[in-house]
């Protein structure tokens, strides 16, 4: 049932804060395996639900934090349009607080833009119990710090997210994937010709065995592409970019330690052993792989990128790669900023707030 | 508190012996040429894109290195000296406007183009390189950069990171904020932050987007590595002319309903559209109410299907005509009239007053007719520039500033604008920032708590207050004093919060 408990949530909030109580805070639970290990009192907010204001026309939706994702992309799909991020749900119970908090993308990622450029404006609590509002309801807003994205993949360290308001797209008209059996050092080479070139990609990957992509638009304009890439064409292609946006495919099945490495998507390939998925055009590398954490981060400071450990193993140490001392200290003086008696999610980021 | 009401024919600030301590010190830093605080040396500076608010700074640095520019933060620092950082001064919103009694910093010589990436489409360059070099200098890998603001020969990048720039074709390719991976900034403590890569995120709090749109408050910009995006294979540019403003608002409406994004969408009024042509001779046709641009831009064989697509839903929208680009060359000039609708309508009165609300764009018919109702009564005309796709309105107030009361006038004028933009639910600024201009409608905009908490998130970057202070964030007291805090029979709003 669709209720705005933002009243009781802000006392709850405010007892927490005069008790120093740290509040672990859940909503459909579906993303529990991310980050570090959750600590603090129990603090369901899934309750606080509902679509408020969908305007199709406007290209945008504000929704309670606790509404069920798959209800947001039914609302957006009976209007042809889509949230342009795919956002992994991990779960049926994935709700549109979660995916904001923790910030994550599918594969249209680095075609259409991440979770953080379609957030035009959220409602939190603050770590003093204050309901407040930034951003807004328009594409184009620069009154004030932007508060709005810095929630985003925040694991909701600096606030709880009571609405957000996002920018929606269009469906596009046409889409069409295609698959070539190759290396991943050949579909590294083909991704990076047609990135450079007008090619209407919204998805590229290597699942081992063949490079995948996915053309969307017109649809004359993506048969022609089609017409110039060949390929074989992959029916239900909309099932395969499904299943690799919640980690059904094969190559994430079992319970090994699943590390995401960040990097240019150029980046040639990793000279790292273990199994290795290539996903968002190059940029985002998924690989199973037992070494210890410090040389996985280093082969990926090296490429000029960073590695998270993303599903799977302890959880206690620190999951997100390390930061530098002088960003350390801004994220722990932004951490009080917000939330100065530190009972929000603390420690799920970082160990050290 | 900054006083701004200093005009021109100002006297130099007076050299205090703080100062002259200053300058020896700065003088150790820069070579004596790349420090100004003499008269006519300062006047340059006085004033950015709002030149109606104008302050002779203290001191001018030029440093051309980021040692230079961490030396001489660190230096302010410990003397508490506040700075404001410079780009090319092209802001709208009085963002580089000087501090009397603090130091300039002009960041003009850092121009270089350090790297460019072709195979990961990406360029990095000083915070200095304009807007419209950096497209330039890739287009040989048949690359570009994608926003760009009207002052795009002008502008830096750094500035545009700062004011979170956007431009005409913002719609379909998003603000700087969506173009740019990675920045290199200086606290004001002179530590070196370094955010983002040529990776496609970075760990930890999105301190790139928090970056972006904050005017010089946060940090000192040295570095930015923008995101490329190959060259579109063609482009195609549809004129439409509608009798009835609402009608060209129908038809944006119907455009993007029909799942349309377009490249540019822009709209603009009779005033604006006749002072363009005069300007430019883009071909805009003169009897118009409103004209709407409508750009489409990808593969030929799409441009090709929209176009046509478009080209229908305008007329059904009520355009009495469209007029498709016949080639690139006159592509070029249809757009160059609407580059040129600010200087243009400049022409037109002494001095223009330029707005920049948002506003969800289906109540731009009841907006544009309460902007005419306000233009009559205050007696003065208004030209309306509008980014239609995006909701980004800009009314041009013309005026003059020697006729007694008229600036005064175009100033409650403009107030009552982007009141009208807050009721119908939008926003103050869309894209030019805030300021020293809007200071007192951020006060309408925000509540108390929300204004402390970024006055925290500024404290948490510089708690000396020392980089650009006084912009952009108005303090409690100011909103206090200006009285749009809405006082209820007598109490101000959490009357437990220090009023500074």
């Amino acid at each position: 049932m669709d209720a705005d408990r933002s009243v009781e949530l802000q006392a709850a909030v405010r007892e927490a804060a005069a008790c120093k109580t740290p509040l672990h805070i859940i909503a459909g639970d579906s993303k529990k395996f991310y980050g570090r290990a959750a600590t603090g009192t129990p603090f369901p907010v899934a309750q606080h639900c509902g679509i408020v204001h969908y305007e199709p026309g406007e290209l945008i939706i504000t929704a309670r934090a606790g509404t069920p994702l798959a209800e947001i992309e039914a609302a957006l799909a009976a209007h042809g349009q889509m949230l342009p991020f795919e956002p992994p749900h991990f779960g049926p119970t994935a709700t549109l607080g979660g995916t904001i908090a923790c910030g994550l993308s599918g594969p249209r990622r680095p075609y259409a833009g991440a979770a953080r450029d379609f957030v035009l404006g959220v409602k939190i609590i603050n770590g003093q119990g204050e309901i407040l509002k930034f951003g807004g309801e328009v594409m184009k807003n620069v009154a004030g710090f932007d508060v709005s994205r810095l929630m985003v993949g925040a694991l909701g360290t600096l606030g709880l997210l009571l609405e957000i308001s996002l920018k929606v797209l269009p469906k596009p008209q046409h889409e069409l994937t295609l698959a070539f059996t190759c290396t991943p050092q050949e579909a590294l080479a083909h991704i990076t010709e047609w990135s450079g070139q007008p090619v209407p990609l919204s998805g590229a990957c290597h699942d081992g065995a063949r490079l995948v992509v996915r053309l969307s638009g017109s649809r004359s304009g993506v048969i022609a592409f089609q017409r110039k890439l060949r390929g074989e064409v992959v029916n239900d292609g909309e099932k395969f970019w499904q299943q690799l946006r919640e980690h059904q495919h094969d190559f994430f099945k079992g319970d090994a330690l699943l590390w995401r490495f960040s990097v240019p998507p150029a980046t040639p390939l990793l000279n790292l052993p273990g199994q290795l998925f290539i996903d968002w055009g190059g940029a985002q590398r998924w690989l199973i792989n037992p070494l210890p954490a410090d040389v996985i981060r280093a082969s990926a400071v090296k490429l000029g990128g960073h590695a998270t450990l993303f599903r799977g193993g302890e959880r206690i140490g620190q999951v997100f790669h390390p930061l530098p001392p002088a960003l350390l200290a801004l994220h722990k003086r932004l951490k009080t900023a917000f939330d100065p008696h530190a009972i929000f999610n603390p420690g799920r980021l970082y160990v050290e707030f | 508190m900054p006083c701004y009401t200093v005009r021109m024919g100002q006297k130099p600030p007076a050299h205090t012996p703080e100062k002259e301590a200053l300058l020896v010190a700065l003088r150790g830093i820069l070579p004596d040429h790349s420090v100004l605080c003499e008269g006519e040396q300062l006047r340059p500076y006085e004033c950015d894109g709002l030149t109606a608010w104008r302050a002779l700074p203290g001191v001018v640095c030029l440093p051309s290195n980021a040692e230079q520019v961490q030396q001489i933060l660190r230096l302010c620092g410990q003397m508490h000296y506040p700075v404001v950082a410079r780009g090319a001064g092209t802001g709208l919103s009085g963002g580089a406007l000087p501090l009397e009694n603090g130091v300039l910093l002009s960041l003009a010589k850092f121009t270089r183009i350090l790297e460019i990436d072709a195979d990961n489409r990406t360029a990095r360059v000083e915070c200095g390189v304009r807007n419209l070099a950096i497209s330039e200098a890739v287009a040989p890998h048949g690359l570009y950069y994608a926003p760009d603001p009207s002052s795009q020969i002008a502008c830096t990048i750094g500035g545009n990171v700062a004011e979170n720039s956007g431009g005409v074709h913002c719609l379909k390719y998003g603000l700087t904020v969506h173009n740019v991976l990675g920045l290199k900034a200086l606290t004001m403590d002179g530590e070196l932050l370094e955010i983002g890569s040529k990776a496609l995120d970075t760990p930890g709090y999105d301190l790139l987007a928090l970056l972006h749109g904050s005017e010089g408050l946060l940090g000192v910009l040295l570095e930015v590595t923008v995101k490329l995006l190959p060259q579109p294979e063609r482009a195609q540019l549809a004129l439409a002319a509608f009798h009835d403003v609402t009608q060209a608002a129908q038809a944006v409406a119907a455009i993007i309903g029909a799942g349309i994004i377009p490249a540019g969408l822009e709209m603009m009024d009779n005033l604006a559209l006749c002072a363009a042509e005069d300007y430019a001779h883009a071909g805009y046709p003169r009897d118009a109410a409103a004209i709407l641009l409508c750009e489409l831009d990808g593969s030929n064989e799409e441009v090709s299907e929209l176009i046509m697509l478009v080209r229908d839903l305008l007329l059904a929208n009520g355009a009495y005509e469209v007029h498709t680009a016949r080639d690139d060359a006159e592509r070029l000039k249809m757009w160059a009239g609407r580059k040129a609708a600010f200087p243009a309508v400049g022409r037109l009165a002494p001095d223009y007053y330029c707005m920049d609300g948002t506003i969800p764009r289906r109540h731009l018919s009841a907006v544009l007719t309460r902007i005419a109702e306000l233009s009559r009564h205050y007696d003065l005309p208004v030209a309306n520039v509008f980014h239609a796709g995006d909701g980004n309105l800009h009314p041009l107030i013309l005026y003059d500033a020697n006729q007694s009361d008229e600036r005064t006038r175009a100033e409650e004028f403009g107030g009552e604008i982007l009141q009208l933009c807050l009721d119908a639910g939008g926003t103050i600024t869309g894209e030019h920032g805030v300021g020293v201009e809007k200071l007192n409608q951020m006060c309408a905009q925000f509540t108390p708590h929300e204004l402390v908490q970024f006055h925290e998130i500024k404290h948490a970057f510089d708690p000396k207050d020392l980089l650009n202070p006084g912009k952009a964030v108005p303090t409690l007291h100011r909103c206090a004093e200006h009285g749009a805090m809405h006082v209820h029979h007598g109490k101000l709003p959490f009357p437990e919060l220090e009023r500074f």
